[in-house]
C-alpha cells in the first residue's frame, strides 16, 4: 500500500484502509466478468464487492417473429458450454405450447444426453477451471505455509485414491503438467462422446426436436454409452473421496475457512431429468409432474424447503431493473394476465417482459449493467436467490424433499445416498452427501461446500444415467423404439420450460401469436447469482457472498491474487458468455464507501 | 498456461470477447487432434515455442494491480511488446457505431476512463500489430447467430470489419474456421498450420473465396454423410428417428460445406445428420437467415431429391446456385452508424 493517510470505519468499528481491487476479465470461468472489491488488508476482509459483465446480444429481441421451431436452435447459443441445456429446456417449453408428449424413449435419450452433459461439464470445470485455485503452484504462491502443512498431511482416504498426502492431491492439480489434470481433461472428452451419442453435437445439440429426439435408438447406442459410462464410475469412486480430502483438509489448515464466499441459505432449484411416465408437458398438472423429477425442484430458505412446486416457483418469478440499461415495460402491453390454472401473473414476470435497451456509459450511481435482476417473490420478499453453482441446490432440495429413490439414487429427507455397482477394478460404493452445516450446526453454503457438491453431483448424474440406460434398453426390448411425435404449432400460446442448467436454474418462457414468437425469455442461472444490486438495493449473489469474506492470502498488496475472492467467485461456476477480469486499483486508497461497479450479464 | 516472455515465444491472445456464447473456447478443449495439451507443451515435432492467453483455462487470475494480470498481455501486445502473435477472435463484432454512447461488448477496462474497452477497439489497436488473425465459429467468421435479422447490435464478422481483403503484416488473409460451434479438430489443426506457417516450416495456408482452409471445407455435408445411399435410392425420412435421409425433414447437407459428418464430433462420435440431426447449415455466411426455419424442407432440395439419381448434371448446377446463396452473407452485416438488420432503435 502506498499511502494510510484515509481513514473510514470498517463494520466491525475499527479504524482502517480500504484498498480498491479489481479482477476483469476473471479467468478460468466461461465468459466474461469482472470483479470489482474495495478490501480492508488491515483486517483481512472484502468489505465491498460489484461484479460486472459487459456484453449484450439481445435473443429476445431477435427472436421476436420468428417461427416457434427455431426456438432452440436460436437458444442453444446463449451458452457454449450448457447450450443443450437451453435446447432441451426451449424443447419442453416447446412441448407445452404444442400439447406433444414425446414418446418414452425419446425423453430418456435426452436425460442420458443431459446426464453426460453434467458429468462432463462438472468435470471439466472442477478439476481443470476450479481445481488450479487449489493446485500445488497457486498455494506456494499464496499460501506458503499451507502447502507445508499439506506435504506433511496424510491423505485420510489415500487407499481410495492412491495419493498418500494432501500435498500430493495438489500437485496433481497443476496446470497441464498435474497427472489428475491431464486426465481429467481426457475424462471430459469422453463424456463428451457420450453426450454426442444421444445428442449428436456438443454443446450445440444436432438431434433434439419439439416431439422428441432425431437420434437412432438401436441396441448398440446404449452398449456405446454405458461402457463409457461405467467408466466414469470408477473414476468418480476415486474422485469423490479425493475432493473430500482436500476440501477438509482446508477447513483444518485455515480456521474459520467456512466464511469464504458464505452467504444466507437461499437456493433455487428449477428441478432436471423428466420422468416420461409422469410428465405430460401440461401446465395444468405441471406441479404434479414436477415433483416426479429426477432431481426435485424446489426453493430453499435458511435450510428449509419452501415449495417443490413448479407452478408456485413459476409464479413467483420477478424480473427487477435494477441499475441496468434497458427501459422499464410498465407502459407496455401484457400479453398473460392468467395462467391457465386462473392464478395472476405478475407485470414483471418473464411471459410479460419487454426487453427495451437503451446503451449508456458504465456509471455506478445509474445504470451500470447489462444483466437485470431475477428475483423470487415469496408474497413478502424479493428474494435473492442463487444456485451455487447448480450442484448444491439440486442436492439440498432434493434432500430434504426427499421424493426421489431409484436404487441408484436415495433422497433420505436429510442427505442423499448414491449406490454405485461394481466396476473393472472396484467394488460396490455408497456415498452421501449430508446438509452441510458450520460448527454451530447452523446451514452451510459457501465456496467449499458448492464446490463439494459439484463432486457429489457428479456421481449423482452417473447413477441416474445407469437406470436411464436400463429404461431405454427395457423400451427396445419391448419393442417400442420411436423416439419422436409429430405436432402441430398452434396460432396462439404461452408456455414455459423448466430445467436445471449445469449451474443452476434455467427457465424459458414463451408467448406465440399466429404462429409466430411473440415474446421470449430465457433466464439461465447466471443472471440469478450474477445479478446487479435490485431495485430495493439487495446486492445479488456474488456480490453478496464475497463481501466479507475473510482473506487468507498471505500476500501483501502489490503482490495480491486475490486467491480467496477467486475461489469465492469460481464456487458459483460463473458463466457469462464473455471473459473474466480482476482489478486491484492501483493500491489506492478511497476513503468512502462509494460504489465502483456492476454486472453486466445480458441474453 | 502463459510462460516467461522470451524472444522464441509465438504468443497467441485468445479474445472471447466478441457477441459469442464461448462455444469455440470450449470446442478447443475437446480436440484430441491436436490436443491443447499437445500444442502447449510441444508435443509435435518442429513446432515453435508458444505461449497461449487463453481465459477460458489461464493460470494467470491476478487483479490489475496485483500480481499475474491477464488483461496486462493485450496491454502489452497493443504497446508492441509482444511479437509476434497470434490473435485468435471468437465471437462477432457488434456496431458500436450505431449509438451514440455505451458499450456493446468490452474485454477488460480502460485505467483511465474506468470504461470497458470494445471488442472492435482491441481489433482496431491490435490488428495492425499481429502476424495473422484467426476468426474461429461462425460468429467471428461471418456474424452468425447474434447478426441474424432483427438483431439490435449491428453485429457482424470480423472479415465484414476489416475487410475482406486485409492482409497482416506478414501477408496473410483473415483465416475463418466457421462452424456453431466450431469442430474441435478443425480448429487444433487450423492453430497447428498456423504455427507451422509462422516458424517458416509451411507454405502460406490455402484459403477458398470465404477464407476457410480448403482441406477442411471443400466437400459438402452430404457428400460425407453416411445417409447419402438412401438419398440416392430416392428414400427419405418422414419422421425424425428413423435412420434414412433426413432431406425432407430439413437437411441442407446437398449445398452445405462443412467435413462433420465424415470426421465425426469428438474421436470420431457423433456428427449431425449421420447421428438423426438435420444439417442447419451453421458453417455458411448465410447462417441463419438463410436457413430458417430449419425444420422445413429446404426449397431447393426439393427439386434436387425429385430428381435424385437421374439427373446428375442438372442437380449439380442447381445446386451450385443455391449454395452461391447460402454462401452470401445477408445484406445488413457491414460497418457505418445505420442499423440495417430491421430491429427499430430505442435509443
Ligand atoms: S441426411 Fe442430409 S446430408 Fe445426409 S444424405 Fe440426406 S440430405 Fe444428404
Ligand atoms: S453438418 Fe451442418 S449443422 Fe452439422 S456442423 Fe456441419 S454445417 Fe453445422
Amino acid at each position: 500500500m502506498t499511502t494510510t493517510e484515509p481513514r473510514i470505519t470498517s463494520p466491525s468499528g475499527t479504524e482502517t484502509d480500504l484498498v480498491e481491487m479489481n479482477w476483469d476479465p476473471i479467468t478460468r470461468i466461461v465468459g466474461s466478468l469482472g470483479i470489482y472489491t474495495k478490501i480492508d488488508f488491515n483486517a483481512k476482509r472484502v468489505a465491498e464487492c460489484y461484479s460486472t459483465s459487459s456484453i449484450f446480444r439481445g435473443y429476445s429481441i431477435f427472436m421476436k417473429g420468428k417461427d416457434p421451431r427455431d426456438a432452440h436452435f436460436i437458444t442453444s447459443r446463449i451458452c457454449g458450454i450448457c447450450g443443450d441445456n437451453h435446447a432441451t429446456c426451449s424443447v419442453y417449453n416447446q412441448n407445452m405450447a404444442y400439447g406433444v408428449r414425446p414418446p418414452a424413449l425419446g425423453e430418456w435419450i435426452i436425460n442420458l444426453g443431459e446426464a453426460a452433459e453434467y458429468m462432463f461439464d462438472h468435470n471439466i470445470f472442477q478439476e481443470n477451471l476450479v481445481g488450479v485455485d487449489f493446485c500445488e503452484k497457486m498455494v506456494a504462491e499464496t499460501n506458503p505455509g499451507v502447502l507445508e502443512r499439506a506435504n506433511a498431511t496424510e491423505a485420510p482416504h489415500a487407499a481410495d485414491h492412491g495419493y498418500r498426502t494432501i500435498g500430493d492431491i495438489m500437485r496433481s492439480l497443476n496446470p497441464l503438467e498435474g497427472e489428475f489434470y491431464r486426465e481429467a481433461l481426457q475424462v471430459s472428452r469422453t463424456t463428451r462422446e457420450m453426450f454426442c451419442l444421444m445428442e449428436g453435437r456438443h454443446v450445440h445439440p444436432s438431434t433434439l426436436y419439439p416431439g422428441g429426439v432425431g437420434t437412432v435408438a438401436t441396441v448398440q447406442l446404449f452398449t456405446d454409452y454405458l461402457t463409457r459410462l461405467m467408466r466414469y464410475v470408477e473414476f468418480m469412486k476415486r474422485v469423490v473421496p479425493m475432493h473430500d480430502d482436500l476440501f477438509d483438509f482446508f477447513y483444518e489448515a485455515l480456521p474459520g475457512y467456512e466464511e469464504v464466499g458464505r452467504r444466507r441459505v437461499l437456493l433455487g432449484c428449477w428441478g432436471s431429468f423428466n420422468d416420461p411416465v409422469a410428465c405430460n408437458f401440461t401446465y395444468r398438472e405441471m406441479a404434479d409432474w414436477g415433483r416426479k423429477m429426477f432431481v426435485t425442484p424446489g426453493v430453499v430458505v435458511d435450510g428449509n424447503l419452501v415449495t417443490t412446486s413448479l407452478v408456485d416457483i413459476n409464479l413467483g418469478i420477478r424480473i427487477l431493473l435494477g441499475h441496468s440499461y434497458y427501459e422499464d415495460w410498465e407502459d407496455q402491453e401484457m400479453f398473460v394476465t392468467h395462467d391457465e390454472l386462473g392464478n395472476p401473473v405478475d407485470r414483471r414476470h418473464p411471459w410479460n417482459q419487454h426487453t427495451i435497451p437503451k446503451p449508456a456509459k458504465r456509471d455506478f450511481d445509474g445504470a451500470y449493467s447489462w444483466c437485470m435482476a431475477p428475483r423470487w417473490f415469496d408474497g413478502t420478499d424479493y428474494l435473492p436467490l442463487d444456485t451455487g453453482g447448480g450442484p448444491i441446490a439440486r442436492l439440498w432440495s432434493t434432500a430434504l424433499a426427499g421424493l426421489v429413490d431409484i436404487g441408484y439414487v436415495q433422497a433420505t429427507g436429510h442427505s442423499v445416498k448414491i449406490n454405485l455397482p461394481r466396476t473393472v477394478s472396484r467394488p460396490e460404493v455408497t456415498f452421501e452427501w449430508k446438509i452441510p452445516a458450520d460448527k454451530e450446526g447452523k446451514p452451510l453454503s459457501n465456496a467449499i461446500e458448492r464446490d463439494r457438491a459439484r463432486t457429489y453431483f457428479q456421481a449423482y448424474s452417473a447413477a441416474c444415467a445407469l437406470h436411464f440406460v436400463e429404461q431405454a434398453l427395457a423400451e427396445i426390448r419391448a419393442g417400442r423404439t420411436r423416439t419422436w411425435e409429430p405436432f402441430t404449432v398452434p396460432n396462439d400460446a404461452f408456455s414455459v420450460g423448466f430445467t436445471e442448467a449445469v449451474r443452476g436454474v434455467l427457465s424459458h418462457h414463451m408467448v406465440i401469436r399466429d404462429g409466430k414468437i411473440a415474446n421470449y425469455h430465457p433466464y439461465p442461472p447466471t443472471p440469478w447469482n450474477g445479478s446487479v444490486r435490485d431495485s430495493y438495493g439487495t446486492p445479488g449473489p456474488y456480490e453478496d457472498a464475497v463481501q466479507n469474506t475473510p482473506i487468507f492470502e498471505e500476500n501483501p498488496p502489490e503482490r495480491f491474487k486475490g486467491i480467496d475472492i477467486m475461489r469465492a467467485v469460481r464456487s458459483f461456476d460463473p458463466c457469462l458468455p464473455c471473459g473474466v477480469h480482476m482489478y486491484l486499483g492501483g493500491g489506492r486508497v478511497v476513503k468512502t464507501a462509494h460504489s465502483p461497479t456492476g454486472v453486466t450479464l445480458a441474453i | 498456461m502463459t510462460q516467461a516472455v522470451d524472444e522464441q515465444v509465438l504468443h497467441i491472445l485468445w479474445m472471447n470477447g466478441g457477441l459469442s456464447c464461448d462455444g469455440d473456447s470450449v470446442a478447443l478443449t475437446a480436440a484430441t487432434q491436436p490436443s491443447i495439451e499437445e500444442i502447449a507443451l510441444g508435443a509435435l515435432p518442429g513446432l515453435p515455442k508458444v505461449a497461449v492467453h487463453w481465459p477460458l483455462i489461464d493460470f494467470e487470475c491476478g487483479p490489475e494491480q496485483g500480481a499475474d494480470n491477464f488483461i496486462e498481455w493485450w496491454r502489452r501486445a497493443d504497446r508492441g511488446e509482444l511479437d509476434p502473435f497470434v490473435l485468435v477472435v471468437e465471437g462477432s463484432i457488434p456496431n458500436e457505431a450505431i449509438k451514440p454512447e455505451g458499450y456493446w461488448c468490452g474485454f477488460g477496462r480502460d485505467p483511465e476512463t474506468g470504461q470497458p474497452v470494445t471488442t472492435s477497439e482491441w481489433l482496431d489497436r491490435l490488428a495492425p500489430k499481429a502476424t495473422a488473425i484467426l476468426a474461429v465459429g461462425t460468429c467471428a467468421t461471418y456474424g452468425g447467430i447474434h447478426a441474424m435479422a432483427g438483431n439490435p447490435t449491428g453485429a457482424m464478422g470480423v472479415p465484414d470489419y476489416l475487410g475482406w481483403d486485409w492482409t497482416s503484416k506478414a501477408g496473410l488473409p483473415i483465416v475463418c474456421v466457421p462452424g456453431c460451434p466450431i469442430h474441435p479438430d478443425n480448429l487444433s489443426e487450423t492453430i497447428l498450420y498456423l504455427l507451422y506457417q509462422v516458424a517458416g516450416q509451411a507454405p502460406m495456408i490455402p484459403l477458398d473465396e470465404a477464407l476457410r482452409p480448403r482441406w477442411l471445407f471443400e466437400a459438402t455435408v452430404h457428400q460425407g454423410c453416411d445417409r447419402a445411399g438412401y438419398y440416392e435410392e430416392g428414400d427419405f425420412a418422414a419422421e425424425y428417428g428413423s435412420a434414412k435421409c433426413l432431406v425432407k425433414l430439413g437437411c441442407w447437407g446437398p449445398v452445405v460445406k462443412c467435413n462433420v459428418p465424415k470426421r465425426g464430433w469428438i474421436n470420431g462420435v457423433g456428427g449431425c445428420p449421420n447421428v438423426g440431426g438435420i444439417c442447419i447449415a451453421c458453417t455458411m455466411p448465410g447462417f441463419p437467415d438463410k436457413f430458417m426455419p430449419f425444420m422445413d424442407e429446404p426449397p431447393g432440395a426439393r427439386v434436387s431429391t425429385a430428381a435424385s439419381g437421374m439427373y446428375g448434371t442438372v442437380i449439380r448446377t442447381l445446386r451450385g446456385f443455391t449454395q452461391r446463396t447460402a454462401d452470401k452473407e445477408p445484406t445488413w452485416r457491414v460497418k457505418g452508424t445505420e442499423l440495417r438488420t430491421g430491429y427499430q432503435k430505442t435509443w
